[in-house]
């Protein structure tokens, strides 16, 4: 079973190193303030992510239909 | 830092020569050398001439006077031997505390250098007063070493990962440094927590070596045997000296891998030779009635240490056999364990001659009664009463009714000048016993003076500009409200006093459920605020009408309740009233202008209804029954009011559409007339909720059996289908389970007929049927129970199957599934229950009392945890919602940045604001 196929799991993609940058600077913050991930948390998927990347994750909501989320790729 | 090691230590701000001794005191053994000492007095006790007392006081005076610093840090280390000495004025050498004329013994743990506690005394070693003077420590010196009961289990892994011959950590040299360096890298990255795990991980890897890679000695397996005795291989006990040696060995540099900082807590000061005593004013005794003193439970526990103390000097100076020293020396542990912790596990509580428990210094911090949460963060005040409170609509929404007796005993200060002197004035020649009058006048030095009727007559020639009056409570004096469990911010308002006759505190029911309060004997609390800033505080943020719309709905937390709702719901559905009695209606709702009463005969309801609202308010909305509500130009023209537009709790949408057109102040005004209205209307027209309202036509009575008995029939056939095994199971259940589900399902169905059945014969007018529909109190299901059947009693969400074995009560057959074998109640509450229903619906009401009474401090409980885990998560200007150290917990508040208490309960009306604009 691929849990990313599941309809209770929410899209997670990369980020890449400029939107990544972007985000940064939109929050004036460093990789520390943001949210985390484990690295081998099942939502990622086959996702080719290390340490140090952020994933976006788009899921519903129920104040605002639909949000984005960011997060940080944190080892074990 | 160290880890933190609560103990009588002395934060760095008080005693700044904690860290400049601690390092030269170092690793040197200084208690444990030379021959042990007794009796030998440390100072010989010169009575101070006046003019050295003096100097001695000025002295002490100007180091505590100016302290003008912020505390930047705060650490916790180990109080050292030589600290220990050097904080302590006075060897304490005897168990005896006074001598036979009653005054303190030198050298004993009363001395009169550690402190004064009697009035009119000055210490002895500062010269203040009684409650200037904070106390001194005294110190003793222990004839061997004993262990410190809250150090054991880090003693304990310290001596299992460090080597006996040479002391060094049992890991190769270039690993304690990078060890280190890890520590100091996890502490930056991820705070102390994941440090002490990270040192705990390195204990449990280190211990296991049996080899010194530095000095290639063999290790010894070291056990504890609870309390505070050690085991090498399980068969030699090591002493306490063993101990202390072992710890002094090892280096500066390792300590650092235990997580223990050398500078402030070398290791081996874990294990005491010397022990500090606390000042005479931490443990006062206290002189009964019959002039006989009584010494605090820590003296007591001291007595019996310098006792047996004392005695184990004398049998080792005396050369006494080793097994008596050690006997001894047990004892002497168990004394300065149980002074440190009355409550180890292994060990019996040293006990008063009653039996009872001493409290040592353990049984002070901890615990709900202990100095932390009882005398720290419990927080008390000044100014505040509590009462029972009632319920009063004819106060306004923003005022509580005071008690006299309570509006004599609070006051609120007021500073005398010229404008308000002879306003003053009065209150104190009321005085205190006259209301309003005044309890004490403040002078501008700070000396607070009672008025009483003899003093009042001076006190008056005295006032003037710059005294401060603390006058009784009037109308219109701010205080704050409050009902624990204080749980929203609601939950403390500020209302306008009204000092009213009676002994309650009342107010108005509309604001019963922003405090979740009612009448059965609620308590509620009242603060007067003393300053002009707390006041104006209380203003304007705690107001009343700064509360109305609530942040977790965004709609109106106050509105009308009860007779608010039925009373307007009767008005604007039957109501029609000639000219006179609409406008008797008004004056008693306090409306006197009555120009917006249409100019003809008869008034209908809702034109009375329309004078409360102002003139060109819109509404559009709906009513519970799902009828259309419109408002225009101020006008009711369509449809009933009703829980649904003028409730409170969220459901009111006319109040939350007030809110936003005509704000907070005037919509409360509003609220209360309407509520006022309600009342009123209901007045005039009486309502009651008679038990006809529960009889039926025969023709629903013939209805409601026949729905019952097909019900049962179609329950059997179903039971029938199961026996003979035919029954179809739904999808993922058991045959068993459907079972159970279609029978419940017909059950509810058949009540739920019943129910409908009632409806279509309800006689509408003033009785039940109007209080169910305009939402005010009940719900049609309470009728059904009443008139027509009560229905299946539900014990955790299925039909009742315990009791017996296979059957709930004896009289039914094993197996039995028919509805009233399983709690299924047949009759109505009038036609009343059979024993076997009656039993059934028992089992249910006990259940759910029981539920509620075992349920309210659970999730109680988990509401404080989550309040705590989220106090100081803050929605900062990028919307961002961040914790205290700037992590983004959500990208934008809510998911959609909306602040609900500015919201239409959460979302933002377009459709309104483009009607408006």
């Amino acid at each position: 079973m691929d849990p990313t196929k599941h309809a209770l799991v929410p899209k997670h993609t990369k980020v890449s190193e400029k939107e990544k940058q972007d985000l940064l600077d939109t929050y004036g913050i460093t990789l520390r303030e943001l949210p985390r991930i484990l690295i081998k948390d099942p939502g990622l998927g086959k996702l080719d992510v290390k340490e140090g990347d952020v994933v976006k994750v788009i899921r519903s909501s129920p104040t605002a239909g639909e949000t984005v989320f960011f997060r940080r790729v944190v080892a074990a | 830092m160290a880890e933190e090691k609560p103990e009588e230590a002395p934060e760095s701000e008080t005693a700044p020569e904690a860290t400049e001794a601690a390092p030269e005191s170092g690793a040197a053994p200084e208690a444990t050398e030379g021959e042990p000492t007794l009796g030998e007095v440390v100072e010989p006790r010169v009575p101070l001439t006046p003019e050295e007392e003096r100097a001695l006081r000025e002295k002490f005076e100007a180091s505590t006077r100016y302290v003008n610093k912020k505390v930047g840090s705060i650490f916790f280390g180990l109080l050292g031997p030589k600290m220990i000495k050097k904080m302590a004025r006075s060897k304490i050498v005897t168990p005896e505390l006074y001598d036979k004329e009653g005054y303190p013994v030198d050298g004993g743990l009363m001395d009169v250098r550690l402190g004064v506690i009697d009035p009119g005394l000055r210490c002895k070693t500062c010269g203040s007063k009684l409650k200037e003077c904070i106390g001194h420590f005294g110190y003793i010196e222990i004839a061997r070493p004993v262990i410190h009961i809250n150090f054991v289990k880090i003693i304990h892994t310290m001596l299992q990962c460090s080597c006996k011959e040479c002391g060094r950590v049992l890991i190769e040299d270039q690993n304690i440094q990078k060890t280190r360096e890890q520590l100091e890298q996890i502490e930056t990255d991820e705070g102390v927590e994941a440090r002490r795990d990270a040192v705990k991980n390195f204990v449990s890897s280190t211990k296991k070596m049996n080899k010194c890679p530095h000095c290639n000695a063999k290790q010894e397996k070291i056990t504890l045997e609870k309390p505070t005795t050690f085991m090498a291989d399980a068969e030699r006990r090591i002493t306490p000296i063993e101990i202390r040696s072992r710890l002094e060995k090892i280096p500066d540099d390792d300590c650092w891998v235990f997580g223990v900082n050398p500078e402030s807590a070398r290791p081996e000061w874990m294990v005491l030779t010397v022990l500090a005593i606390p000042p005479v004013t931490v443990r006062p005794s206290i002189t009964l009635e019959s002039g006989e003193r009584s010494e605090d439970d820590l003296t007591h526990k001291l007595g019996d240490i310098v006792r047996i103390n004392q005695r184990l000097f004398e049998n080792i100076n005396a050369g006494a056999p080793e097994i008596i020293v050690e006997d001894l020396w047990d004892l002497l542990q168990y004394h300065v364990t149980t002074f440190f912790d009355n409550e180890v596990a292994q060990l019996p509580p040293a006990r008063h001659r009653s039996g009872q428990p001493l409290k040592t210094i353990s049984e002070r911090i901890k615990s709900k009664e202990g100095r932390i949460r009882h005398n720290l963060a419990g927080k008390r005040t000044n100014f505040c009463a509590r009462t029972v409170i009632s319920p009063d609509t004819m106060l306004a929404i923003n005022e509580v009714g005071v008690p006299n007796s309570v509006a004599m005993k609070l006051s609120v200060p007021e500073i005398i000048n010229e404008w308000n002197r002879e306003y003053l004035k009065k209150f104190v020649e009321n005085g205190p016993t006259k209301y309003p009058g005044a309890n004490y006048l403040v002078r501008p030095d700070g000396k607070k003076k009672k008025i009483t009727e003899e003093t009042k007559e001076a006190i008056l020639e005295e006032l003037q500009p710059g005294y401060v009056v603390e006058r009784h409570l009037i109308d219109g004096d701010i205080s704050v409200f409050n009902r624990q469990p204080s749980l929203h911010r609601m939950s403390m308002m500020c209302h306008r006093v009204r000092v009213l006759p009676g002994r309650t505190l009342r107010l108005n029911p509309a604001v019963c459920a922003p405090y979740n309060a009612d009448f059965d004997g609620d308590e509620m609390n009242l603060h007067i605020p003393q300053t002009e800033e707390s006041r104006a505080e209380a203003e304007i943020l705690l107001d009343v009408q700064t509360q109305l719309i609530s942040p977790g709905y965004g709609g109106s937390a106050i509105g009308c309740i009860h007779d608010g709702i039925s009373g307007n719901f009767v008005l604007t559905k039957f109501l029609e009233l000639e000219r006179q009695p609409a406008i008797d209606l008004l004056c008693a709702v306090g409306i006197f202008d009555v120009s917006k009463l249409p100019n003809k005969k008869l008034i209908t309801g809702k034109e009375i209804f329309s004078t409360l609202l102002p003139d060109d308010f819109t509404f559009h909305g709906k009513s519970k029954n799902g009828e259309e509500v419109v408002v225009e130009k101020g006008q009711l023209i369509k449809g009933v009011i009703d829980q649904k537009t003028v409730g409170g709790e969220g459901a009111g949408e006319m109040i939350r559409a007030l809110q936003k057109d005509y704000g907070s102040q005037q919509t409360i005004d509003i609220i209360h007339s309407i509520f006022k209205l309600g009342i009123e209307v209901l007045l005039y027209t009486g309502i009651s909720a008679p038990v006809s309202d529960i009889d039926l036509p025969r023709a629903a009575n013939k209805k409601i059996q026949e729905l019952l008995v097909q019900a049962e029939e179609e329950v059997a056939q179903i039971i029938q289908d199961f026996d003979a095994g035919q029954l179809e199971a739904h999808p993922g259940r058991t045959v068993k389970e459907t079972v159970e589900l279609r029978i419940l399902e017909i059950l509810n169905k058949a009540r739920n007929s019943c129910g409908d059945t009632i409806r279509d014969h309800f006689t509408e007018g003033l009785n039940s049927t109007s209080i169910i529909s305009s939402g005010a109190r009940g719900n049609i299901l309470n009728i059904v129970q009443m008139a027509a059947c009560v229905g299946q009693q539900a014990l955790r969400g299925k039909r009742i199957d315990k009791g017996y074995k296979g059957r709930t009560l004896s009289c039914f057959k094993h197996g039995d599934l028919k509805p009233e074998a399983r709690g299924f109640v047949r009759n109505s509450f009038r036609k009343g229950l059979n024993p076997k229903e009656f039993f059934f619906h028992a089992i249910t009401g006990r259940d759910s009392l029981m539920d509620t009474a075992l349920r309210t401090p659970k999730s109680g409980y988990l509401y404080r945890r989550l309040a705590n885990a989220m106090q100081d998560l803050k929605v900062e200007h990028d919307k961002t919602v961040r914790d205290a150290n700037g992590r983004i917990i959500q990208f934008i508040y809510g998911e959609d940045g909306i602040d609900v208490s500015r919201s239409e309960k959460g979302v933002i009306n377009v459709d309104r604001i483009t009607r408006q604009a």
